[in-house]
């Protein structure tokens, strides 16, 4: 049959040189390994080294950012809030223990009693918050702390949010509450299991 | 002629080659596969050299430090957060504050130079992972990261092929969790019945029509 294909050794050896070209294929990475920056990656072109760049001086995020809040920076007027900036509720303070478990418990102790790992094993004297002095002062006094530190404690405010740190403000109290509640104030049912165990 | 141009032999000759060049083939195959899924490629289970020969097991297992105490972002952004060197002198300007292992990142306190460490989960840069989404979903760690809590030297738990991805993607009730055992390393998913756990997948809204397997899910 003229004109038709046939499909013979000939034909073949014709093609078989084909194969080969998986060979110089499917090498590239530049996909892999992309002109951008991602996170954490150095860079050649900025003087520090770093990819990740610091936000310019001054600048603030867009939205409802108010820098001189409560919320923002613990403070009314000036003074250390006595309040917190938003409602109190059950899921506040879950939410305030799971921060302070984090955050807070391996040097103050998931009670608050400043015998966490970290001070145990480090032979360090760190605060609990169960006296006077904690007790009565100012509920922005405990933002205030995390946002910049005191003492030998560094500042937390890169890893905390602002919400959160009123969370965890929210949750130091009921960890004073805890430990300093009038056994008088129980409901009688609550006496019942405080006196069962 | 009377003689033959080829001996007798000839034809099983022509049977051993044949059998053997296809034999070669496979083999040839099966020892690429192998490589590709070896750790001599994927990189599981090798520790990387890193500058300070930092523990999961001392921090997380000994001394029970929650992970976001240094992957801070992980519950709120795409990258889990790289401690920085602030992170690591919140504890260690107190304690160890002699170790001549923790050297380079007292240097970089005090220069403000980054330490530079090796990356041990290294996706390729077309593959947008997100955290966040995988933490508030009811994904652990663990699920990843394997049991990064017993081991002293960090590595790699899982290859990392987009096959591995997918498999959770299609099956997520394999690997699904209570929310508030995201951050346990012991947990093991499949400690619940299959039922309790389709039943947090739809709790959770994590859409099983497909959608989690189509391209734009981690192409973009």
């Amino acid at each position: 049959m003229p004109g038709t294909p046939k499909l013979n050794a000939s034909r073949l050896a014709r093609v078989a040189w084909l194969p080969l070209c998986l060979l110089l294929v499917a090498c590239h990475i530049d996909m892999y390994d992309q002109p951008k920056y991602t996170a954490n990656q150095p860079s050649e072109f900025f003087e520090d080294g770093r990819a990740m760049r610091p936000p310019v001086e001054n600048s603030v995020p867009i939205g409802s950012f108010q820098p001189d809040s409560a919320l923002n920076t613990g403070k009314l007027n000036g003074e250390l809030a006595t309040e917190l900036p938003m409602e109190l509720t059950a899921a506040l303070l879950e939410r305030g223990q799971t921060r302070y478990n984090a955050y807070c418990a391996p040097c103050h102790g998931l009670g608050g009693d400043g015998n966490g790992v970290i001070a145990y094993r480090g032979g360090i004297q760190v605060p609990g918050f169960h006296n006077e002095r904690l007790r009565t002062v100012a509920i922005g006094y405990y933002f205030d702390v995390i946002t910049n530190g005191v003492n030998r404690m560094y500042s937390y405010a890169n890893r905390i949010p602002p919400e959160d740190r009123w969370a965890v403000a929210a949750y130091v109290r009921a960890l004073q509450l805890s430990q300093y509640a009038d056994a008088n104030e129980l409901t009688a049912e609550e006496r019942q299991q405080l006196e069962g165990r | 002629m009377s003689s033959q141009i080829f001996p007798r032999n000839a034809n099983a000759l022509v049977w051993v080659s044949i059998i053997g060049l296809v034999l070669l083939i496979g083999s040839i195959v099966a020892a690429l596969v192998g490589l590709y899924l070896s750790p001599w490629y994927t990189d599981v289970g090798v520790a990387k050299e890193q500058p300070v020969p930092f523990s999961h097991k001392h921090h997380v297992d000994q001394l029970k430090i929650d992970c976001r105490y240094c992957h801070a972002t992980v519950e709120r952004a795409a990258h889990a957060g790289f401690p920085s060197t602030d992170t690591c002198m919140s504890c260690h300007s107190q304690i160890w504050t002699n170790s001549p292992l923790l050297q380079p990142v007292r240097d970089s306190y005090r220069t403000g130079e980054s330490v530079v460490w090796s990356r041990i989960y290294d996706l390729p840069d077309f593959v947008y992972f997100n955290h966040s989404i995988h933490v508030a979903k009811g994904i652990g760690c663990a699920s990843c990261h394997g049991r990064i809590d017993q081991q002293n030297l960090t590595a790699k738990a899982q290859p990392l092929y987009m096959g591995w991805c997918l498999g959770c993607h299609r099956a997520p009730e394999e690997n699904v969790r209570p929310k508030d055992e995201v951050f346990n390393m012991a947990y093991d998913p499949q400690s619940l019945p299959l039922a309790a756990r389709v039943a947090l997948v739809k709790e959770y809204q994590i859409s099983t029509d497909g959608r989690l397997t189509n391209c734009y899910i981690c192409h973009r």
